[in-house]
């Protein structure tokens, strides 16, 4: 083992000249990924990259097990709500320095909402990448069939104009589509409120409070009124037909759908069928500040070339090429001056909504408490709880999650 | 004999790599599980802390927890009395004498224990689909309803049930043949004499004569059912609504997902626990009814 | 005493039950080969086909060029092999000294190696994943090789053979002098041809068809084996079921292909293994 090791070190062929890149990208990202990073290498000859495509359902496993076995690459695409539990274990190499110093990265040109998901205690640990925020997409047919000629801009409209598609369209068919795979769309109704979902620094749940037991409510009584079928995305089968089919006329999804979309849907659909911005409860909302970032692992031997790869990502001409390659929304306002994305029609709410997006709770434990919502919601779906009851016991469970962390927070306050 | 110190030197190596990679480990386990290691102690050993026995006091008082306990035992009570019974008819149709081509036919019946199960998870996942699958198909052929094998929580373990029962009733049916062939003709040649039937035969000379092979084979099938892991990691990630989570699946999170190492080992040897305890149960059960086995 | 009819005396119920559970048990398997030779979307249609139209080699071609299925299978050849190899190594001797070879403690050590068949191998991997990455072979083959080392079911198997060994030949060889490694390679190691051929193909399937502890010691795909390539390529294309069913017949001919060749040692490893016991 040892002699084939020596056999590999010589035979590959980096030295003092060439740097071996190693570049993790997840889902469809690692796929389109190669196409633009053979410019990087032509741009860089000193840099040899080597993409590795991780699927999105493994890939929070892969991060942590190869931090565990010191296997993690130099750079990583990062879910932005990872960040902080990356940042926990210290896996990720301060870029504020970087960034400061860099000409190709400009901070003021990001929307805010989506660079704060970056910043933890003050230093940048990531770079956004993409954005994926997520918004109303809705059948415009359907709505002015049911008296509604502009989408519904907080939530009083919103539950009008659910009802009334429910009516017109009868029983067999629903108003809004909520897959309970997600927790997605009850995120983002948690975010809206001036409540915050976590209290006391991310020490305990905040579900009793007014605002976040209303945005329970309102996301549960879609259900209870039968305006949205208690189904996961994979028991609906294939969600562009039962959309093209009116089998429900709203869908919270994000910006790679405007493809699908455009692929999937018959032809004589394509112009039923538009994007808007989500509601909130007074007015346009807030919608969840997703995306990816790029991050440069602190182990890596070759940061200053993985800032590199980071920074040729970063310019407003690939990223507006890697739009065109992916659906991927930018996250810089400059890079949105592309015609392609001036013109399309459906990304206007996003560039819209991009404005008003707010970040999760950036702390370690945020992946698993949104998992816990997903379940705790599903099973107040499927056995009719209320507000009140999935509230206490959302409650009971983040609690039981955080109790590390508030153990954690009372040890850094005694030291000095 | 006399004593000869080559004894150590052949069984030592092995025993070596066992004592430092199996027994060593099952004891830090152990050990472990007394902890509440997760991602912060990952980070920096300092924090981790020694809570006793509060995993398993918190294990015990989640309700996923015992969901998949649940599940689990319903895997295992259902479906391994299935695949014996399929071991055994199986096993019963190829040792009648007339049957012909029996070389070909153990072969057929025992091909799928072979087989990769990543592999064969998916085509099953794909013969069970709602709408294309060939099981709905079949089930449509015969005037009944289609249903929904993966997606609805009330089919998913009989879904995976069944998938499990295919993949293993030749391993048995091996076995149980052997056993069978064991039996002396003679003894079926007297109750015949006697007059009885063939179910006559069945209860008073085949199953009688079969009990001990019946039992080891019943204990290895239940110890492996306890094992439930790959088929819904492969074929339903746990679900529908965690229908089909399995002890060994919260397991896998806890540790590989979340890395609450210390509340996932607490779950390994729960696991461990209860297949002694079902052991010790059958063995008690078959000691009563068994008589002289 | 009841005659019974020609046809039962001919065995037809017993063949027709027979072929029904063949039918019922191959099914998958043939489907599986047919569906990955039809084009991308055909059996994605109601009512599902039971035959190619068209069959073609596209899905093979992609999996080979664009899915890199060539390389997972050279991995699993590699790592197959080598756990063999050092199941081999460690079992057969170890087994041996257990049926015939006197030593302190030889009893008791083997005693509670059976009763650690009880334990569930999945509790010994947290420890072990973190004492590889101690170790520095976490996402090394080395890695996933190390549960194949030793096993108390290889050794036992061998032990139960190595007693039908007759004593005497062994005595007689001692008695003209020659050392244990002499006896052990010349007068042993042949008698137990049989089920070093049994050990053999249970350690090559079962390191083949290994999933769980690659999935957890693996990060590297380059590394991957072939039942973690294909859970990964089953999560990324869900939709691709015949892209799927051509990487199952690549994941599940070559084991198919051992055991049809070597089943006599399988299955009498089997029974070794579980009546005689």
């Amino acid at each position: 083992m040892i002699g084939a090791a020596l056999l590999a070190a010589a035979c590959s062929r980096e030295g003092p000249d060439i740097v071996e890149l190693e570049f993790w990208a997840m889902g469809r990202e690692g796929e389109i990924v190669p196409i633009l990073t053979k410019e990087f290498e032509a741009e860089n000859p000193d840099v040899r990259l080597r993409v590795q495509q991780i699927p999105w359902t493994v890939a929070h496993e892969k991060l942590l097990t190869a931090f565990v076995g010191g296997a993690l690459p130099d750079v990583a695409q990062l879910g932005n709500t990872w960040i902080a539990e990356l940042a926990a274990l210290g896996a990720l190499a301060d870029l504020t320095g970087a960034v400061a110093g860099s000409v190709a990265i400009d901070e003021a040109d990001y929307f805010s909402g989506i660079w704060a998901t970056n910043v933890l205690h003050g230093a940048v640990l990531g770079v956004p990448w993409y954005v994926d925020t997520r918004l109303l997409f809705y059948r415009s047919d359907i709505l002015k069939d049911a008296g509604f000629d502009h989408p519904p801009r907080d939530w009083a409209e919103w539950r009008a104009a659910a009802e009334a598609v429910k009516k017109r369209v009868g029983a067999g068919r629903f108003a809004l589509l909520l897959p309970l795979n997600e927790f997605e769309p009850q995120v983002m109704l948690a975010l809206q409120q001036n409540d915050p979902v976590l209290r006391e620094d991310g020490r305990y749940g905040n579900f009793s409070s007014a605002g976040q037991r209303r945005a329970i409510d309102y996301y549960l009584s879609f259900f209870r009124d039968g305006l949205a079928p208690p189904a996961t995305e994979s028991e609906i089968a294939n969600v562009w037909n039962e959309f093209a089919r009116g089998y429900f006329a709203f869908y919270i999804t994000g910006p790679w759908n405007i493809g699908e979309f455009r692929r999937r849907l018959p032809a004589d659909l394509q112009d039923d069928w538009m994007t808007a911005p989500l509601p909130g409860p007074a007015g346009p909302g807030v919608s969840i500040a997703g995306g990816s970032s790029l991050v440069v692992v602190k182990k890596s031997k070759h940061q200053e070339a993985a800032f590199r790869l980071i920074e040729f990502l970063s310019r407003p001409d690939i990223q507006a090429r890697f739009y065109a390659l992916s659906g991927n929304l930018p996250p810089r306002r400059s890079s949105w001056n592309d015609p392609l994305l001036k013109e399309d029609p459906y990304v206007g709410a996003f560039r819209d909504q991009l404005e008003r997006v707010r970040p999760a709770p950036q702390i370690p434990e945020w992946e698993r408490i949104a998992q816990e919502i997903r379940v705790v919601t599903e099973r107040a779906v499927h056995e009719g709880w209320d507000a009140a009851r999935t509230a206490a016991e959302l409650d009971r469970r983040v609690d039981a999650i955080l109790e590390k962390r508030r153990f954690m927070l009372a040890k850094a306050e005694e030291t000095p | 004999m006399r004593p000869s110190s080559a004894g150590w030197a052949f069984a030592g190596p092995a025993v070596a790599v066992l004592a430092v990679f199996f027994v060593f480990p099952v004891i830090a386990a152990f050990a472990i599980s007394l902890t509440d290691f997760d991602i912060y102690a990952l980070a920096d050993l300092k924090n981790l802390r020694f809570v006793g026995v509060q995993n398993y006091i918190d294990l015990l008082e989640t309700p996923l927890f015992w969901r998949a306990l649940v599940n689990t035992l319903y895997f295992v009570v259902v479906g391994a009395p299935l695949s014996l019974a399929a071991s055994l008819g199986a096993a019963l149709l190829l040792n009648a004498r007339a049957a012909r081509w029996k070389a070909f036919f153990r072969t057929a019946l025992f091909a799928p224990v072979v087989t990769t199960l990543v592999a064969v998870a998916v085509i099953w996942r794909y013969l069970l689909h709602t709408k294309y699958g060939l099981v709905n198909f079949s089930l449509g052929s015969l005037g009944l309803p289609s249903i929904d094998w993966l997606g609805n929580p009330r089919f998913s373990m009989p879904a995976i049930i069944l998938f499990a029962v295919w993949k293993n009733f030749g391993y048995n049916m091996i076995i149980l043949l052997a056993g069978l062939q064991a039996i002396p003709e003679e003894l079926y040649e007297a109750a015949r004499i006697d007059g009885a039937g063939k179910v006559q035969q069945f209860l008073h000379v085949t199953l009688p004569g079969l009990a001990p092979t019946l039992f080891l084979v019943g204990i290895l099938t239940m110890a492996g059912y306890f094992q439930l892991f790959a088929e819904p990691y492969v074929m339903t990630q746990g679900g529908p609504v965690q229908s089909t989570l399995s002890v060994l699946y919260l397991m896998y999170e806890q540790a590989f997902k979340w890395w609450s190492l210390g509340s996932a080992s607490a779950v390994a040897f729960i696991l461990f626990v209860f297949m002694l305890a079902a052991a010790s149960l059958q063995l008690a059960l078959t000691r009563r009814f068994g008589g002289a086995a | 005493m009841k005659r019974k009819t020609a046809a039962a005396r001919s065995g037809l119920p017993a063949t027709v039950g027979l072929s029904v559970i063949a039918l019922l048990a191959l099914f998958p398997l043939f489907w599986m080969l047919s569906v990955s030779f039809m084009s991308p979307g055909e059996a994605s249609v109601f009512p599902p086909p039971l035959l190619p139209k068209h069959p073609t080699l596209d899905n093979y071609r992609a999996l080979f060029e664009r899915a890199h299925i060539g390389r997972y299978f050279l991995n699993s050849l590699i790592v197959a092999s080598a756990a063999t190899a050092l199941s081999l190594s460690f079992n057969v001797a170890a087994g041996y000294a257990f049926a015939k070879l006197e030593f302190k403690g030889r009893e008791l050590i083997f005693r509670l190696m059976l009763a650690a068949l009880v334990i569930p191998a999945q509790v010994a991997m947290i420890p072990l994943f973190l004492m590889l990455k101690s170790m520095g072979l976490v996402n090394t083959w080395i890695g996933v090789l190390i549960p194949f080392i030793a096993g108390i079911f290889g050794i036992f198997l061998v032990r139960q053979y190595a007693l039908s060994i007759p004593t005497e030949m062994i005595e007689a060889a001692r008695m003209e002098g020659a050392s244990e490694l002499r006896i052990f390679r010349s007068v042993v190691l042949p008698a137990l041809t049989p089920i070093l051929v049994t050990l053999g193909v249970f350690t090559f399937l079962a390191a083949w068809n290994d999933f769980f502890w690659p999935l957890i010691v693996l990060t590297d795909d380059a590394k991957y084996t072939l039942p973690i390539a294909l859970a990964a390529l089953s999560r990324e294309h869900v939709q691709d079921v015949e892209l799927m069913m051509a990487g199952a017949v690549v994941t599940v001919t070559p084991v198919l292909a051992l055991f049809l060749a070597l089943q006599r040692f399988y299955i009498q490893g089997l029974l070794v293994g579980s009546v005689k016991g």
